[in-house]
């Protein structure tokens, strides 16, 4: 494990910012091994270099755009060729934010070019392109001040090649278009580049570039055509699951009783013998240690194989935890938050609450419980292996995260990391799920016990939620400390749950106040902009749910249910000192101290908080709505993933309740979101809209619980995501800012299971504690 | 041999009698934009239409389809500008954009079936068909859009 973290570190921290390091020629393209099987009229790939594992989603064969005679790369994240395309090379992987369509306007705005001239092309996993991961809501982020650079210096360049040609003064020149023009001379960019032009950036000069202030943005913030958008309404996006290579086998697992620590004892494939077009069954050998009891099975077809599993016979010997259940592990999430010695101390302004609850003249008390999610994305995890002519081996598959897998997959193949290459499909959905690659290594297992062999593997729905990396089941314990003028003097968030980042990549996580190692993704959103006095916030391991499944990230990871505690909580303490929870919010959003926000990311703090929360009820006419019985709105609002990137969000959420049945009628719901610069509207406004339904479905519809080690539901007979049928209407506003922008695949989901708890609470008087809020919980509430 | 007609052209597939058309129509016949979502007839990313009807292609074993017609999203329409295809680009629905084969392929038959439908008769036929990643309000507005644009295109032939 040591060894792998350490080679993790090293592909992580390694961004080389040379220009074109790599860049192919001519003669490398016609090596470009294009084997188009005999049957399928999908795409079929095999590529003998590594730089042309690369996707382009517009295309219906899915290849990059190629350049047209000269080209001009001033860094490595774009070219332009002697035709005026400009290609954009894009890390993050496609999985519905229409990523590139937002990465690449961001460079064209500042290069000054048509919409019309570029193209974007998904990269392959060279350690040229640096850390590659497509999560927690960081893409645009994360790039926008990248190919902010990129573009102004393809600009400067180009304009500074016109105005030497003109002997004019490069600041008599202007860029708009695509083309350079001094009021006199006009150039455009493409022949410029065809007489040839060379020029690259140090660090240093990309920093010193001049960026158009806000207001001459021409793409940013504009609706533009989305580039992914044709292929996945004809059938010809190409996901994971359509990859073909010519001869290539089906795999199907059969997965051990236990995540962790099970061995095969005996496999009999006896009565799989006569299946036609059975080919034979695997016991894995994995020097990663990733898929330990693994056993799969080989087809000619995907459905031998399936039908041939069926009668394979595997005796294994579980490992430890194969009797644990979801009580099991809030049981211990409850033991560890009793104990004192467990845990971190996140920092605050004043994380020693106890002399606050010492004094206090009231104290409020309240545990919340989140269950177990699947992130059932509708692609089911699947992964084709081979090794090609050149000795490399080439993944064909959807990845969130390739820097974090591809250490894993040179441990599991014994082969160096510079002889493994991965061509990231479009995602058939990611929310988290493909961030931890493990459904690669036993593709790549079965092909390397074939010497190479093309394996697709895949995943039966059933396989696939078994191997899920859930959303960890969480155990909240949080209480307030009120003064004998109720005031609010102290806080205390206790909040216990699997630690994806610990299980996954433990070198991420941050020391707390006491020096213990913590899990930001499973903590986020416990550190509120509330001015609370003391607030301690404490976050626990269970190493019960580490040692049971891989703990996953999953949208919006913990804030999904720390916002659950934190919002419920703050309508609690409002209705214990006799306030309204909305008058209760604002008036402890006070943005002083550490809430005072900072430069660049969180310029006003609180105060923009404090703005989404009044905007949504204003939207949403809360307080003033004359509402029929059983009917009200509920608020919520968070800052999305983190304090270093928040994204400010309000949510309100009108409701009905049945008090016979418990049935919760959705009737509407408001967001307002504050993500500084919004880059491309019609994606952003996607993103929420499904960010706050996926909010809404982990709040009513969806949750499953551990059973002897493994989760129960693994299927929509009774795994139950929203539907359309139960879709309410959505009201959602972005508010008007200059500032960075920050992230939105995420946060909308964080406001809607609170809103939802307090609307039901305002609604009828019941408060609901635990997710999924289910008819028979409101029911049981009632009678309480 | 199993034979069929598939996007207007005679195919024969050599497989098992038992073989889901949804398999049959992937790695057979070599048309992927139909997907495998839960294999149980369940989320709606397999559906096709034989002779006419949308079907789930996943619980539809291949010797049912002898002799039928089928059509996949590569068929629905020659140069891809069927209405509803027209509708969901205009309003952007795909975000992964996995189950849209699926749901189009259902929403040009619910179409087909009931040319002006009310917003109930759309959310009760397209609520069989799962998107994970929450497409659902551009979804109703898209078939709204596409009806809308059908009528018309109907009201102006005759």
């Amino acid at each position: 494990m040591a060894n792998l973290l350490s080679r993790l570190r090293q592909s992580t921290s390694t961004v080389t910012g040379s220009a074109g390091a790599q860049t192919q020629s001519g003669s490398d393209l016609t090596r470009r091994g294009f084997l188009v099987s005999a049957t399928a009229a999908g795409a079929a790939f095999g590529f003998p270099l590594t730089g042309q594992a690369a996707m382009d989603p517009e295309a219906a064969d899915g290849v990059p755009p190629k350049p047209d005679g000269a080209t001009f790369e001033p860094t490595i994240w774009y070219w332009i060729d002697s035709e005026g395309l400009v290609n954009v090379n894009i890390i993050r992987a496609e999985m519905g934010q229409h990523v590139g369509t937002a990465i690449a306007r961001i460079l064209a705005d500042e290069l000054e070019v048509a919409w019309d001239n570029v193209r974007i092309t998904h990269v392959d996993s060279a350690e040229k392109w640096g850390t590659m991961v497509t999560g927690g809501s960081w893409s645009v982020w994360q790039s926008w001040p990248v190919y902010r650079k990129a573009g102004a210096a393809g600009r400067v360049a180009l304009i500074e090649a016109a105005a030497e040609k003109w002997g004019v003064d490069p600041s008599t020149c202007e860029a708009r278009d695509g083309t350079v023009s001094d009021g006199t001379n006009t150039e455009s960019y493409a022949s410029l580049v065809a007489e040839g032009l060379q020029r690259s950036f140090t660090e240093e000069e990309l920093n010193a570039l001049p960026l158009k202030p806000h207001g001459e943005l021409r793409l940013v913030g504009k609706d533009v055509k989305a580039l992914d958008i044709d292929t996945k309404t004809n059938g010809q996006a190409i996901y994971g699951l359509d990859a073909s290579v010519d001869g290539m086998v089906y795999a199907v697992p059969l997965i051990p009783p236990t995540r962790l620590g099970s061995s095969v004892v005996s496999v009999d494939d006896s009565g799989a013998k006569d299946v036609k077009g059975y080919l034979q069954t695997i016991t894995l050998e994995d020097p990663s240690g990733t898929v330990p009891g693994w056993v799969v099975v080989l087809g000619e077809t995907l459905m031998a194989a399936k039908t041939a599993s069926d009668y394979v016979t595997v005796d294994w010997q579980a490992g430890e935890h194969a009797g644990v259940s979801e009580e099991d592990i809030n049981a211990r999430s409850r033991e560890l938050i009793a104990d004192e010695n467990y845990g971190a101390i996140l920092p605050s302004d004043n994380p020693d609450s106890a002399s606050a609850f010492d004094a206090a003249a009231d104290v409020l008390e309240a545990e919340y419980v989140t269950q177990t999610v699947l992130h059932f994305q509708l692609e089911p995890a699947n992964a084709t292996v081979f090794r090609n002519e050149d000795g490399v081996w080439e993944i064909h598959t959807g990845n969130q995260w390739q820097s974090l897998i591809l250490p894993t997959l040179s441990a599991a193949l014994e082969a160096p990391a510079d002889q493994i290459v991965m061509r990231t499909y479009m995602l058939g959905g990611g929310f988290g799920r493909r961030l931890n690659g493990d459904y690669a290594v036993p593709a790549a297992l079965a092909s390397k016990a074939l010497g190479g062999k093309p394996v697709k593997l895949v995943f039966m729905r059933e396989d696939d939620a078994k191997f899920d990396s859930p959303r960890s089941p969480s155990v909240q314990q949080l209480r307030m400390a009120f003064d004998d003028a109720k005031a609010v003097t102290g806080m205390d968030h206790n909040a216990a749950a699997g630690w994806p980042t610990q299980v996954m990549v433990p070198s991420f996580m941050p020391k707390g106040v006491n020096d213990e190692p913590y899990d930001p993704f499973a903590i986020d959103g416990a550190d509120h902009w509330y001015d609370v006095g003391a607030l301690r916030v404490r976050a626990i391991s269970n190493d019960l749910a580490n040692a049971t499944f891989r703990p996953g990230w999953l949208r919006s990871v913990g804030p999904g249910w720390t916002n659950f505690a934190v919002e419920s909580f703050m309508d609690e303490a409002a209705h214990r000192v006799g306030e309204d929870p909305l008058a209760f919010r604002l008036k402890h959003l006070t943005a002083k101290g550490q809430n005072a926000g900072s430069a660049p990311n969180s310029v006003g703090g609180a105060s923009r908080q404090a703005n989404v929360l009044r905007r949504v009820a204003e939207m949403s006419n809360y307080g003033n709505a004359d509402l029929p019985a059983d009917t009200a709105i509920g608020l919520a609002t968070t800052f999305g993933q983190s304090r270093t990137m928040p994204t400010w969000v309000g949510g309100a959420v009108q409701l009905h309740v049945n008090r016979d049945t418990g049935y919760i009628d959705i009737q509407k719901m408001w967001l307002s979101f504050d993500c500084g610069t919004v880059v491309d509207p019609d994606s952003a406004l996607a993103q929420c809209e499904g960010a706050a339904l996926w909010g809404l479905s982990m709040a009513l519809y969806e949750g499953t619980r551990f059973e002897d080690g493994n989760v129960v539901d693994r299927n929509l007979g009774t795994y139950t995501p929203l539907r359309m049928i139960d879709t309410p209407e959505m009201e959602i506003e972005f508010v008007d800012s200059s500032e960075v922008p920050v992230g939105l695949g995420e946060p909308g989901t964080t406001v809607i299971a609170p809103a939802i708890a307090n609307a039901i609470y305002n609604a009828v008087g019941a408060r609901l504690r635990s997710l999924p809020i289910t008819p028979d919980a409101v029911v049981a509430a009632l009678k309480e | 041999m199993i034979e069929f007609e598939i996007n207007g052209k005679p195919v024969s597939v050599d497989a098992d009698p038992d073989t889901p058309l949804l398999w049959a129509i992937r790695d057979e016949i070599g048309l992927t934009g139909t997907k495998f979502g839960c294999g149980i007839g369940m989320c709606g990313a397999c559906t096709v239409h034989v002779g006419g009807r949308a079907t789930r292609s996943c619980i539809t074993p291949v010797s049912a389809v002898e002799g039928t017609s089928i059509t996949t999203i590569e068929g629905l329409s020659p140069q891809d500008n069927h209405p509803v295809q027209e509708a969901w680009r205009n309003l952007r629905v795909p975000q992964c954009g996995y189950c849209q084969s699926g749901q189009i392929m259902q929403a040009a038959a619910l179409l087909q079936d009931i040319p002006a439908p009310t917003d109930e008769d759309i959310d009760a036929v397209m609520t069989g068909n799962l998107c994970r990643c929450m497409t659902y309000p551009r979804i109703r507005n898209a078939v709204r859009e596409a009806a809308a644009a059908m009528t018309q295109g109907n009201s102006d032939n005759g």
